[in-house]
């Protein structure tokens, strides 16, 4: 009926093991949901499920969407510690454009393909940088300090292009756009490396801990030695890292870089992805899984709205319908409902 | 149990409450009368908050009844129970800061003359309401300009007025001082005169005996004693609620000086704008008291000697080398602890479960690669839980859902968990429960022992004495006195804050 409060107090104090069995997994909103999209899809589609092998990789619809999937899947995850720190970067899709804008003219202009790489991955961390800057050395609110670079972003890459759509066939850009390793596209390699990687390095170490820390209570993580200031700098860096990345991905999978389009509202996606994926905007607890396969739902979606030949702007009214159910599903009201089915023990 | 004289106005007849598996409370009966003030006592985690809020409507039972005289009612949020003359005043004042008096108290129910607001008339309402609570105040001035005791009269003349019935006070005494207190108690004496049943919610036992006529007592969840206070003495009321014999051990304080070991921490000459520099010792095994009134700068030394304020100049020593504070971080890495006045703000993080709560600053100080695995994070909130008593269903738990007392003991299972050389206590017992008190004090005495350095600020003079082989009085934002062994007795302090002729700081 009601919510538990500060009166709980038993004697006993048991610490009791984590006990995570996998039926929990599975009966997560964001699985159910996800479930129940690809099982439109399959309806709609009924070979959606089918995944064949040729020219030495995987060709399906399901592979379409991890594939087309990945660039959002890779934003959420920088995006979930910045919301994890009750933040938040609207500038990553301006990021992916100048990331790509880099890489495309340096390629054009004749330097080596790995220098384009790393130029681009370089401009993501600056940017990433530049914004940790400005929400910790200047306190600016992340989504001021962020909406700065979201806006000039386009502006930057518009200038590294010089407002050309400039095109390229250098292999290795192309390569991670739309290559192959082990039968799967680049572009999900990659996601699935960076999510691995950031779950491993953020449980593995203490950050994960001590993000979520800064992210319930920055003042009581202040007193308690934390230095936030650093942390906010390494979560926006890495978020930056992460656009710029997918920037790369854009720009190899159409072969040039669009500054004006290229990653244009994947922020948006992005921040949606987290949220479908359980981080809460109020910061704290955090799931970078969980956040990929939010970018998952949203692609599946976006396919299954494609294949079924609807127009696309049907697919922004769908989006929205499943976004409302999943977010009722993780509502405290729906958990509330959820628990009042249970029985509340002996009663009176 | 009510005596033939008193008219029972709001009853509680068999209350059930059960979050989860736990009964808050179990089979509670509870009865305020027309014209008494009945205080409502217990620890934290006894279900006081939780019968206030069932007896309020915030919370519907699980079982058993409520019946305002004498008819059963069920109330269904708290708009419901005021409408039915069941008000509430809580420990922070629930009104408009930003809007004037008058306003905040008829707000939802202005007089309105064609349509709008009349303004002149609340004003004059206003007036004339506060006056028959002895103030006179312009009712036209933000509340917010007001000292917290004017706001907490405020919020009762509103209370008041909106119900009639039944006033709860939920801690309103907390954040007063002595003077406001007593203002406050004629004004609830002037209501119970008028007939109104009060129920007083404390953690202060003389205030109780002072203004109360009955008392009930809760532990865990259960009614031990509902009874008239001029049988009772602050013994029997203190073991009722612990259910052992728990008083404050005023230890002789001679201890000072004969235990104490090297110097642990000099502060030289530290100071910042607005408070004037100071020099400090303090020992291993020592534990240096700090009183004075609020304002006097107590908090803001403890906030300079932890880095939370930058220092403009001055020295620290720890066991004689000098080391750089000037951000938490780096006091923590010269071993010091920190538990501030305010737990709920620079405190606890409320959603992360009571283990990382008390691991937390120990892995800041390791950095962020060595991460404490879960078999150590178990293993110290295991140790340190046990050592505090700190009582948690488990330590998976958010420490949001624990009670005041063990969030404290969980901020300061943080600092035990780093080892520290030396900790600062702000205001440690503020806002807790007697029994949870008690174990504070004696803990902080069982740290001396142990061999740490102690800095401890505390409003309350005897829990002060208690523990302290030294105490510093501030006044006026500059430490004016140290007393020393014997010369340490809430007298000495009294004079030294008020200001009379004492030995000059040395």
């Amino acid at each position: 009926m009601t919510r538990p409060t500060v009166d709980i107090r038993p004697t006993t104090q048991p610490p009791l093991p984590p006990s995570r069995p996998l039926t929990h997994f599975f009966t997560r909103p964001q699985v159910i949901a996800l479930a129940a999209v690809l099982l439109v899809n399959w309806i709609l589609f009924p070979g959606f499920f089918t995944i064949t092998w040729q020219d030495g990789r995987f060709f399906g619809s399901l592979i379409d969407v991890l594939n087309r999937g990945a660039p959002v899947a890779i934003l959420a995850i920088g995006m979930t510690m910045v919301i994890a720190t009750k933040g938040v970067d609207l500038s990553v899709g301006a990021v992916m454009a100048i990331s790509g804008a880099v890489a495309a003219v340096m390629v054009s202009s004749g330097y080596p393909a790995w220098i384009a790489v790393l130029a681009a991955l370089g401009t993501g961390l600056i940017c990433g940088l530049w914004n940790g800057i400005l929400v910790t050395v200047l306190e600016i609110q992340p989504i001021i300090a962020t909406l700065v670079l979201m806006v000039a972003g386009r502006g930057l890459a518009q200038l590294v292009t010089e407002g050309y759509i400039v095109t390229f066939s250098d292999p290795v850009l192309i390569f991670i756009g739309t290559g192959s390793f082990l039968g799967f596209p680049m572009p999900v390699v990659i996601a699935a490396v960076m999510m691995i990687a950031a779950t491993l390095i953020v449980r593995r170490t203490a950050l994960g801990l001590l993000i979520e820390a800064v992210g319930v209570n920055r003042s009581a993580a202040r007193f308690a030695g934390l230095s936030a200031g650093a942390l906010l700098l390494i979560v926006y860096t890495f978020a930056g890292l992460c656009a710029a990345i997918s920037g790369l991905i854009v720009a190899g999978d159409i072969r040039g870089a669009d500054a004006n389009n290229a990653g244009l509202w994947l922020e948006l996606d992005a921040i949606l992805a987290v949220v479908i994926g359980g981080t809460s905007l109020m910061g704290g607890r955090f799931s970078i899984p969980m956040a990929v396969l939010g970018a998952m739902i949203i692609q599946a979606m976006n396919t299954g709205i494609l294949i079924s030949g609807f127009s696309p702007q049907f697919n922004l009214v769908v989006k929205s319908a499943v976004i409302i159910v999943i977010l009722v599903m993780q509502s405290p009201l729906s958990a509330q409902l959820f628990r009042r089915r249970t029985p509340p023990g002996a009663s009176k | 149990m009510s005596e033939p004289a008193a008219r029972p106005v709001l009853e509680a007849r068999g209350i059930v409450k059960i979050f989860g598996q736990h009964r808050a409370l179990d089979t509670v009966d509870f009865t305020a009368n027309a014209g008494e003030v009945h205080a409502l006592l217990g620890e934290n985690g006894a279900g006081k908050s939780t019968l206030i809020k069932i007896l309020t409507g915030a919370y519907q039972p699980d079982g058993g009844e409520l019946l305002l005289d004498g008819q059963p009612i069920s109330l269904r949020d708290p708009l419901h129970g005021q409408g039915y003359g069941i008000g509430t005043v809580y420990q922070e004042v629930n009104l408009l800061p930003n809007r004037s008096v008058a306003e905040n108290l008829f707000l939802g129910r202005q007089p309105t003359r064609f349509g709008l607001v009349d303004r002149k008339k609340i004003d004059a309402q206003a007036r004339e309401l506060l006056s028959r609570y002895g103030l006179d105040i312009d009712v036209r001035a933000e509340l917010s300009e007001y000292s917290v005791a004017v706001q907490q009269i405020v919020a009762i003349a509103r209370a008041v007025e909106l119900s009639g019935k039944v006033l709860v006070l939920d801690e309103p005494t907390a954040s007063l001082d002595r003077n406001e207190v007593q203002r406050l108690f004629e004004v609830v004496r002037g209501l119970k005169a008028n007939g109104l049943a009060i129920i007083f919610i404390t953690h202060f036992l003389d205030q109780v005996f002072d203004l109360a006529d009955r008392v009930t007592i809760l532990r865990n969840g259960r009614k031990v004693a509902s009874q008239a206070l001029d049988t009772l003495n602050t013994t029997d009321v203190v073991r009722m609620m612990l259910g052992k014999d728990v008083a404050f051990e005023h230890h002789p304080t001679a201890l000072a000086g004969a235990t104490r070991g090297q110097v642990r921490v000099a502060f030289k000459g530290l100071n910042r704008k607005g408070l004037l520099p100071f020099d400090l010792t303090v020992h291993e095994g020592e534990v240096v008291g700090v009183a004075g009134l609020l304002g006097s700068g107590r908090t803001e030394v403890a906030r300079l000697m932890f880095g939370v304020d930058g220092s403009d100049g001055g020295q620290i020593l720890v066991d004689g080398q000098p080391v750089t504070i000037r951000n938490p971080a780096q006091a923590v890495a010269a071993g010091f602890g920190f538990c501030p006045e305010d737990r709920k703000i620079d405190g606890i993080f409320g959603d992360l479960s009571v283990r990382e709560n008390i691991i937390i600053a120990l892995q800041a100080k390791l950095g962020w690669f060595k991460a404490l695995n879960r078999e150590d994070q178990v293993e110290l909130a295991g140790r340190y839980a046990e050592a505090l008593d700190i009582r948690a269903a488990n330590h998976d738990m958010p420490v949001k859902l624990l009670s005041g007392g063990n969030q404290q003991k969980v901020i300061l299972a943080r600092w035990l968990a780093i080892d520290p050389t030396f900790l600062i206590l702000d205001e440690p017992t503020r806002g807790i429960d007697v029994g949870a008190h008690a174990e504070i004090v004696r803990t902080i005495n069982r740290l001396r022992e142990e061999g740490l350095a102690l800095f401890v600020i505390s409003s309350e003079l005897d829990e002060v004495v208690a523990y302290s082989n030294r105490v510093v009085v501030m006044r006026d934002r500059e430490m004016v006195a140290e007393l020393d062994g014997d010369a340490i007795a809430p007298d000495a302090i009294v004079q030294a804050i008020a200001g009379t002729p004492q030995e000059a700081r040395s």
